[in-house]
């Protein structure tokens, strides 16, 4: 038997209002699924951050079979493409400059004789680098290439190289940035649409002249704030999982460990991210000024959270605020779950740091959400 | 709990309410019997609605203090909460709930669940006539079905009092006859109703009045008691009157309105 007290606890008849309400706008219900979906793909075709295939110009003035392996050797590491053949260095220069080629290949004429005479023979590789990225991969196909093809002429001369590194690439062994990249967008796409819907939540009613009429009522705090929260919870798993399907489907995300472990981890990261819509909501009194709010709460979550760039990489300051957001504590987990198939181990940290931010959240909210029109 | 019960259902002292520069209530007192039909009347902006917002915890007074039924509105604005009901000037019902799902959000607002909540809602539907609409969407309801449906989830407790902030403002004049039937009948059953109008001929239905200008009261009494002490013929008569008088006094402040 359910006591009393609990039963007439206004919370059942508020989540029974959110629910009806969420079901009558069809509009909203369609975006919250559908945009997610469309933004997963325009996300993950559009941040490819392997630069491949740079348009390139060769300019070989030794012409010699040597000097043509070497070349050969270049092109095939991938990164490049062939453009065409130049004879001198100003025009490739200039060509480099309009952007009709990005790379350009030059093998002096005493390339050939220097390996002959065994001197080392030198080939260069000039990149158009305004574009860091772009340039990162022409400067590490050009090395590789440079040792791939040293290492054969040092072994037809029966000598092998003394040191060898060899790089294997663990958890994403293709190092495709869509494999990084989608988990994250789950965690990007979540917050996003978690704080921007909760964020109208008492705002709505109080342009729509509902929350005057509401706040009459004996209501608690919490189970005005406990209502706002908990059917979007239900969004927010829905939304997870067509991300999370159209991630395997589309860009062949590995799902390495548990899909239980990490349904059960996403509830607090969802909790603390309506919180703080919620809590948002608490502090504006217009929809515009919620929704630049919200805006404003995602930007360093985009940008700092290790979503697009590695927080090891970031200034201490950018370090300090990543630490503030709960999508930078997702991420491991998305990461770890999907790529790295840790167990619940090394999981308890994260949820934890996420369970705490629901319960600050959902305090806060309560805390500065006033029955009163003032 | 309770001894003996208070006699006064409102009573408000020396209550102020500023927003920035402007004074919307200034200096109000009121003292309002237990099944009293009292009604607020006065000129646009001259205080009503902040008067009430006040009174239901709604806003809170810049000076003064108020109690109803014995209750202080500033310290216990929830124990107010339970035995008030409200309907705002501005209509407040969830548009996208049907009628019915409205009348049960409000019960459960109320603590009334289960059987007890859904006999009070069959209740309400029946009493209002409100039957027919039940699975309406409210957003989609006239005017006066509107105001009572309104009126409805605002006494779905049984309150002990009920403030009506211009609740037949766009109502046509039978959905008014009826409202007020609605009104006398729960004052017979001794909720106290505090109502606002711009309805001369509701005002004459009122058993006491207090007239508002510009934030202070300027005059209380019955109908028959304000006609004979004005000399004048109806109540309308005296509305205008008084804030004529009233403009004459402050005349600066004719500009504004
Ligand atoms: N939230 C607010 N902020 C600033 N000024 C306000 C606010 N609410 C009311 N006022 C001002 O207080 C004065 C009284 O307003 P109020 O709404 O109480 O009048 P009213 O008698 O209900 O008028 P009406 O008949 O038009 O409903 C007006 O001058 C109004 O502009
Ligand atoms: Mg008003």
């Amino acid at each position: 038997m359910i006591p009393t007290r609990l039963r007439q606890w206004p919370f059942w008849a508020m989540l029974r209002k959110e629910f009806i309400q969420m079901r009558r706008d069809r509009l909203t219900l369609a975006m919250m699924i559908g945009i997610p979906a469309i933004q997963l793909v325009l996300f993950g075709y559009a941040i490819q951050t392997e630069v491949r295939h740079l348009p390139t110009l060769v300019l070989d003035e030794s012409r010699t079979s040597e000097s043509r392996a070497l070349v050969h050797t270049i092109l095939n590491t991938g990164n490049f493409d062939l453009r065409g053949e130049v004879q001198d260095k100003a025009v490739m220069a200039t060509r480099i400059a309009r952007g009709d080629a990005r790379a350009g290949i030059i093998i002096p004429p005493d390339f050939t004789r220097d390996l002959k005479r065994g001197v080392t023979a030198t080939a260069q590789v000039v990149v158009d680098a305004s574009d860091p990225l772009a340039a990162n991969a022409a400067i590490a196909g050009a090395a590789q290439a440079g040792l791939v093809r040293g290492r054969t002429l040092l072994a037809q001369r029966g000598v092998r190289p003394p040191i060898e590194v060899r790089v294997r690439p663990w958890f994403n062994p293709a190092v495709r940035s869509a494999v990084y990249i989608v988990p994250g967008i789950i965690g990007v796409l979540l917050s996003l649409t978690m704080v921007l819907i909760n964020s109208m939540a008492v705002v709505r009613e109080r342009e729509g002249g509902t929350l005057e009429q509401l706040i009459v009522t004996p209501i608690d705090k919490t189970s005005l704030m406990l209502g706002k929260i908990v059917p979007f919870l239900l969004v927010g798993y829905v939304q997870v999982s067509i991300i999370l399907l159209l991630g395997r489907l589309l860009f062949h995300v590995p799902i390495q460990g548990s899909l239980a472990l990490l349904y059960v981890t996403t509830f607090p990261f969802i909790v603390a991210n309506l919180a703080i819509g919620l809590f948002v909501s608490t502090l504006v009194r217009t929809q515009a000024q919620a929704m630049q709010l919200g805006f404003l709460f995602l930007l360093p979550n985009i940008l700092m959270s290790g979503f697009m760039f590695p927080r090891e990489a970031m200034p201490q300051a950018a370090q300090w605020i990543a630490a503030l957001l709960p999508l930078t504590y997702f991420l491991d987990i998305l990461r770890g779950v999907l790529l790295k198939g840790l167990p619940w181990q090394g999981l308890v940290e994260d949820t934890m740091i996420l369970v705490l931010f629901s319960v600050v959240f959902v305090v806060l909210s309560v805390r500065r959400f006033h029955k009163s029109l003032d | 709990m309770t001894s003996t019960p208070p006699a006064l259902a409102v009573q408000a002292i020396a209550l102020r309410r500023t927003f920035g520069a402007v004074v919307a209530v200034d200096g109000l007192d009121l003292a309002i019997g237990r099944g009293e039909i009292f009604g607020l009347l006065g000129p646009n902006g001259s205080g009503k609605t902040t008067a009430i917002r006040m009174l239901t915890g709604l806003l809170a007074p810049t000076s003064g203090t108020a109690t109803i039924a014995g209750v202080d509105i500033v310290a216990q604005p929830e124990r107010v909460r339970r035995v008030i009901g409200y309907m705002s000037q501005r209509f407040g019902l969830y548009g996208d709930l049907t009628v019915q799902e409205n009348l049960r959000f409000y019960s459960g607002m109320y603590g009334l669940v289960g059987r007890e909540g859904r006999q009070r809602v069959e209740e309400l539907l029946a009493d209002l006539r409100l039957g027919a609409r039940r699975d309406q969407l409210t957003a989609t309801l006239s005017g006066g079905w509107k105001q009572r449906l309104a009126l409805a989830c605002a006494t779905v407790h049984k309150p002990e009092l009920v403030f009506l902030d211009e609740p037949t403002a766009g109502v046509d004049p039978s959905s008014r006859r009826h409202f007020w039937d609605l009104i006398r009948e729960r004052a017979a059953q001794g909720m106290t109703v505090l109502l606002t109008t711009h309805y001369m001929d509701e005002a004459e239905q009122c058993h006491r009045l207090a007239f508002l200008s510009r934030g202070h009261l300027i005059g209380v009494g019955t109908p028959r008691e304000i006609t004979t002490r004005f000399q004048l013929p109806t109540i309308e008569d005296v509305f205008i009157e008084l804030q004529r008088r009233d403009e004459a006094e402050h005349p600066r402040d004719e500009a504004a309105a």
